[in-house]
């Protein structure tokens, strides 16, 4: 957008569904898509009289990592509270979610847009379960709506972030880095098409060089894919700013993302405030964590992706451009790395092996590391051969040659590559980086 | 104290006939005239107490338990279809 | 004596020696079922056929040579329990024809025991009242006197034990639930330390102060009884991990030198108080220091507000946990509900609304530390205390059913427990006019030990629990 005066304010509130084996309150197993509808709830999820919730160790921890992986804070007492609402996919009537005591506050993440680097704040990152499936349906000729229990109680993550975002491009840019970091992790799919990453954000606009915030904001629900995150935020702020230029005020609401007309349409049954009537849950006692315990959580997570991004190019002498495309999924990093070490006992270096699989767009899960590195071995224009070992062959050939020594010295500059064919020759006529050569060659005849 | 018993009973999904409200408004307004009393004491330095166990971080192992099978799920309810609990549309977001 | 008057002690005896069977036993129960809960209406659901065969098969046990704790002994169980397979409808409409696919862990654990559950007692609806005239089927009437109240929660409980039909009955104790019916109905009833006994299915009150207990004819049974239903739960996060004693070990050890407190502010002669309560409850401090125990006064400063405290917290949790009654899933729809949970439902709901919360439940949550305080201070002075159950007499049926407010002040002595979420032991403590008085016996956490010595003495030496009401 380049309209110089309102600057987009956006905020983003992100789900994610944690890949537990079991749900967040009970021993359910987590894994909904695809079964039958409620064949995996208990007295507990399904909100049945007496039933009695008991939090899942590993969602939590993993709600911790996902945190300190956003730079948080991770406060040392933590609560769960009630979030009180009726709706017919929420068997409880209430939702156990954290509200003024979260696991993790006041993180941020950095982004990488084209031309500039961006700080986004992270306001906090806390736990909470997730709703049942409402299906809408035709039944018998009547409108109904159908309910699956089948996903009640499954683990999310929600991330907050502060309305640091000026633009569609660096929301879907921090989105990406998100899934990245979240799937490095290994603690969701993160994929936006089956819903185990979910997107609202806030949009509202002020005007440009104008430090407070706007008065109002507009929740967009429902964004469902990739594909449409940046779709969406445009068209919101291309509405907003059609109304603030007319004068009036974009009233505050939540609106719904309409994929087949790429628009956002107003809710009519939400537009009432919710009054969420939180208090402390009863019936599950604080979580505490020591400064020992937030320690060996930091320990036992894998390298995040910026990490990998700059050790890479460090140890293998790689580009940025290089060590962008191979630590965008783990699985590639990981295989990356092992085909190096392969490779080392075969004089195959880091940069052939990450050109191989970046040009030749190798698939890691087809071939396996060992494969590829006889691949390269075999089809490679050069092969590598050890600096210390060249060093010796190239004196070697120059003493052998005193001819074409003096040759080269009284200006018959050829007579260089009568010496690389020489040592060519002392290496089994294998292909040598010709112009390597030349210049170990021309520093020892210089 | 005039409570909006309406807003209230809106707030907490019942249906309340008119008669109903006029006598729950009365109640109400008694019984939080009498919880008034509260304000007598000085808290400002006094934490609160949402749990009386003194208990801390009680979590469960990340495994499944067998959960119940679908006819029991719907054993309660005759609104049900093809394995889904069945409702009134509800106006879709 | 008919087999259905025995105390649990006494029928675990004979079953074992063999004088009768259990369904013989059972019989006996359901026989009186048969012939006086027309009149008192302790029963909502009333399984004969189930009963006598558990009774059968316990009796096929007991030739064999087994024992479990409660093997063959007739119980009866609060419909706020859920039975598997058995309707329980936690006396209210929204409710009445709901099946539990699951047990409540603790009938679990009485059936693993080995008990008989001949019935689902009757209770005010939702655990909501101290009359037991809150049930949507009907009220249950005290056995002392039928035109009067059994007190409640746990009326049918209370009754339905005192009446014979039952050998022990279990109840929930929110605000005075077991202790008021126990008081009552002549009979022991005990409200455990908060988190001592699970919580898991049972139709939820309000969460941070319902307390899982029992009713029973004597100290020593009741003392077995916990000793079936106490411990650790992995479905309820709120019972910590700490071993159950054998609760009847120590029983007999008696009073010399406990010291006993005795709070000010529940013994005081002040309005609304019966004065021959507090004689009676004059007349026990007696016999306990003829047993050898110290009385000393002390002082709960707070008391005079705890029942705004309770009264803005519980209907706070009550308005959360009746949320999930939408009649989707299970059970008719909201329409349903009785006036006492409507009011409950919508006082809790106000307290917690936008605008509200800090003045009415923070506010509270703080006065409920305070409360516990004085509870941890006193505990410091003496090793348990004991105070009289209710300001008043039971009251006749209709009496106090259109004043909320003043029905809500009868859980004035009992409240206190429940906020602090310290035990109590309600024992029978002598009559007037005909109706049972009780007083009840506050320790700290954890203590049920000491208040069953402290009981037991006390019963032993005064035997009220030997007077039955005439049917």
């Amino acid at each position: 957008m380049d309209d110089k005066k309102y600057t987009p304010v956006i905020g983003l509130e992100i789900h994610v569904e944690l890949k537990t084996k079991s749900k967040m309150f009970c021993g359910c197993l987590a894994d909904y898509f695809g079964h039958k509808p409620n064949t995996h709830c208990c007295p507990v999820c399904l909100g049945l009289p007496g039933a009695l919730p008991v939090p899942n160790k590993t969602a939590i921890d993993w709600c911790i990592m996902i945190g300190l992986a956003l730079n948080c804070k991770i406060p040392n007492f933590s609560k769960f509270d009630r979030k009180n609402y009726f709706y017919p996919d929420l068997p409880k009537g209430y939702q156990i979610s954290q509200y003024d005591k979260p696991f993790c506050i006041d993180g941020k993440l950095e982004i990488n847009v084209d031309s500039y680097k961006k700080l986004i704040g992270i306001t906090r990152v806390h736990m909470e379960e997730d709703t049942g499936k409402l299906i809408h349906s035709m039944v018998d000729g009547k409108d109904v709506s159908l309910i699956d229990f089948n996903r009640s109680s499954v683990p999310l993550v929600e991330i907050v972030t502060e309305p640091d975002f000026k633009n569609s491009k660096e929301v879907k840019i921090f989105l990406q880095k998100l899934q990245q970091v979240v799937r490095y992790l290994g603690v969701s799919n993160a994929d936006m098409e089956k819903g185990d990453m979910r997107l609202e954000p806030n949009i509202s606009l002020k005007i440009t060089g104008e430090k407070s915030l706007p008065k109002y904001k507009v929740e967009v629900k429902n964004i469902n894919s990739f594909k449409f995150v940046e779709k969406a935020i445009d068209f919101e702020i291309k509405r907003q700013k059609e109304i603030l230029e007319s004068g009036e005020t974009p009233a505050q609401e939540t609106r719904g993302f309409d994929e087949k007309k790429g628009k956002t349409v107003s809710q009519r049954s939400k537009e009432e405030a919710h009054d969420y009537r939180y208090f402390p849950e009863p019936d599950i006692p604080p979580i505490k964590f020591t400064d020992l315990e937030i320690d060996s959580l930091k320990k036992a997570m894998p390298e995040l992706p910026d990490e990998k991004f700059k050790r890479l190019q460090k140890e293998h002498s790689l580009s940025e451009y290089d060590s962008e495309i191979l630590t965008r999924e783990k699985s590639t990093a990981d295989y990356f790395e092992e085909a190096v070490k392969i490779g080392k006992d075969h004089n195959v270096l880091p940069k052939q092996i990450a050109n191989t699989i970046i040009n030749k767009k190798i698939n890691v899960n087809n071939v396996l590391p060992a494969e590829l590195i006889k691949m390269i071995i075999s089809t490679t224009q050069v092969a590598a051969i050890d600096e210390g070992e060249l060093e010796k062959i190239v004196k070697m050939v120059l003493d052998e040659n005193p001819k074409a020594v003096e040759d080269y010295k009284n200006g018959k500059t050829q007579a260089i590559g009568f010496l690389i064919g020489m040592i060519s020759r002392k290496l089994n006529n294998i292909k040598l980086d010709s112009q390597k050569v030349k210049k170990i060659l021309e520093r020892h005849l210089n | 104290m005039k409570i909006n018993v309406s807003n209230i009973a809106k707030l907490a999904n019942l249906a309340l006939e008119d008669n109903e409200k006029k006598s729950f408004e009365d109640q109400l307004s008694e019984i939080l005239n009498y919880v008034e009393k509260l304000k007598e004491l000085n808290t400002d330095a006094v934490s609160e107490t949402s749990q009386v166990t003194d208990l801390e971080n009680v979590k469960r192992e990340d495994k499944t338990t067998p959960s119940l099978s679908q006819e029991e799920v719907l054993s309660n309810t005759s609104s049900k279809h093809n394995g889904f609990f069945k409702t009134e549309a509800i106006l879709t977001e | 004596m008919d087999l259905n008057g025995l105390t649990l002690t006494a029928v675990k005896k004979g079953l074992l020696k063999k004088d009768f069977s259990s369904v013989e036993l059972v019989k006996s129960c359901l026989s009186q079922i048969d012939k006086f809960d027309s009149q008192i209406n302790s029963f909502i659901t009333v399984c004969q056929e189930t009963a006598i065969k558990q009774a059968e098969l316990s009796d096929e046990e007991i030739k064999n040579g087994n024992d479990l704790p409660l093997l063959g002994v007739p119980i009866a169980v609060k419909d706020l329990f859920l039975t598997k397979d058995v309707r329980t409808t936690a006396a209210s409409n929204v409710l009445k024809d709901y099946i539990p696919q699951y047990d409540a862990t603790v009938v679990e654990k009485l059936k693993d025991a080995g008990a008989v559950i001949v019935g689902k007692l009757n209770c005010d609806a939702w655990a909501h009242g101290s009359s037991g005239e809150n049930s949507d089927f009907g009220p249950t009437k005290n056995p002392w006197n039928k035109e009067y109240i059994p007190g409640g929660s746990s009326s049918g409980s209370a009754a339905a034990l005192a009446s014979g039909m039952c050998i022990a009955s279990t109840g929930t104790d929110t605000g005075g639930s077991i202790r008021l019916p126990a008081s009552f109905c002549n009979v022991v009833g005990l409200k455990p330390t908060y988190g001592k006994v699970s919580r898991y299915g049972i139709v939820a009150m309000a969460s941070s102060l319902d307390s899982i207990g029992h009713f029973t004819k004597t100290v020593e049974d009741n003392a077995l009884f916990l000793n079936v239903t106490a411990g650790k739960d992995i479905l309820d996060a709120t019972t910590p991990d700490i071993k159950v004693p054998d609760y009847t070990k120590n029983i007999k050890n008696g009073l010399r030198g406990i010291k006993i407190g005795i709070p000010k502010e529940y013994a005081t002669k002040k309005e609304g108080i019966d004065e021959n309560i507090l004689r009676v409850f004059g007349d026990s401090l007696k016999q306990f220091e003829s047993l050898g125990a110290k009385i000393i006064e002390i002082s709960l400063p707070h008391t005079e507000y705890a029942i705004a405290c309770y009264y803005i917290i519980q209907p706070a949790e009550v308005s959360s946990n009746l949320a999930r009654y939408d009649g989707i899933r299970y059970g008719n729809t909201r329409q349903n509900f009785g006036k006492e949970a409507k009011r409950r439902i919508m006082l809790g709901t106000y307290t917690l609304s936008s605008g509200y919360y800090d003045a009415y439940y923070k506010k509270a949550m703080k006065v409920r530390t305070l409360i516990k305080k004085d509870f941890e201070d006193a505990f410091n002075k003496v090793d348990a205390m004991i105070t009289p159950v209710s300001p008043t007499l039971p009251w006749k049926l209709g009496e106090k059913i259109n004043d909320p407010l003043k029905m809500y002040l009868s859980d004035i002595f009992t409240v206190t427990a429940n906020l602090a979420g310290i035990p109590g032991l309600s024992v029978p403590a002598g009559f007037i006019n005909g109706f049972p008085v009780g007083i009840q016996i506050l320790g700290k956490h954890f203590s049920e030990e000491l208040l069953y010595r402290i009981g037991y003495a006390y019963e032993q030496e005064t035997k009220f629990y030997e007077q039955k009401p005439n049917l």
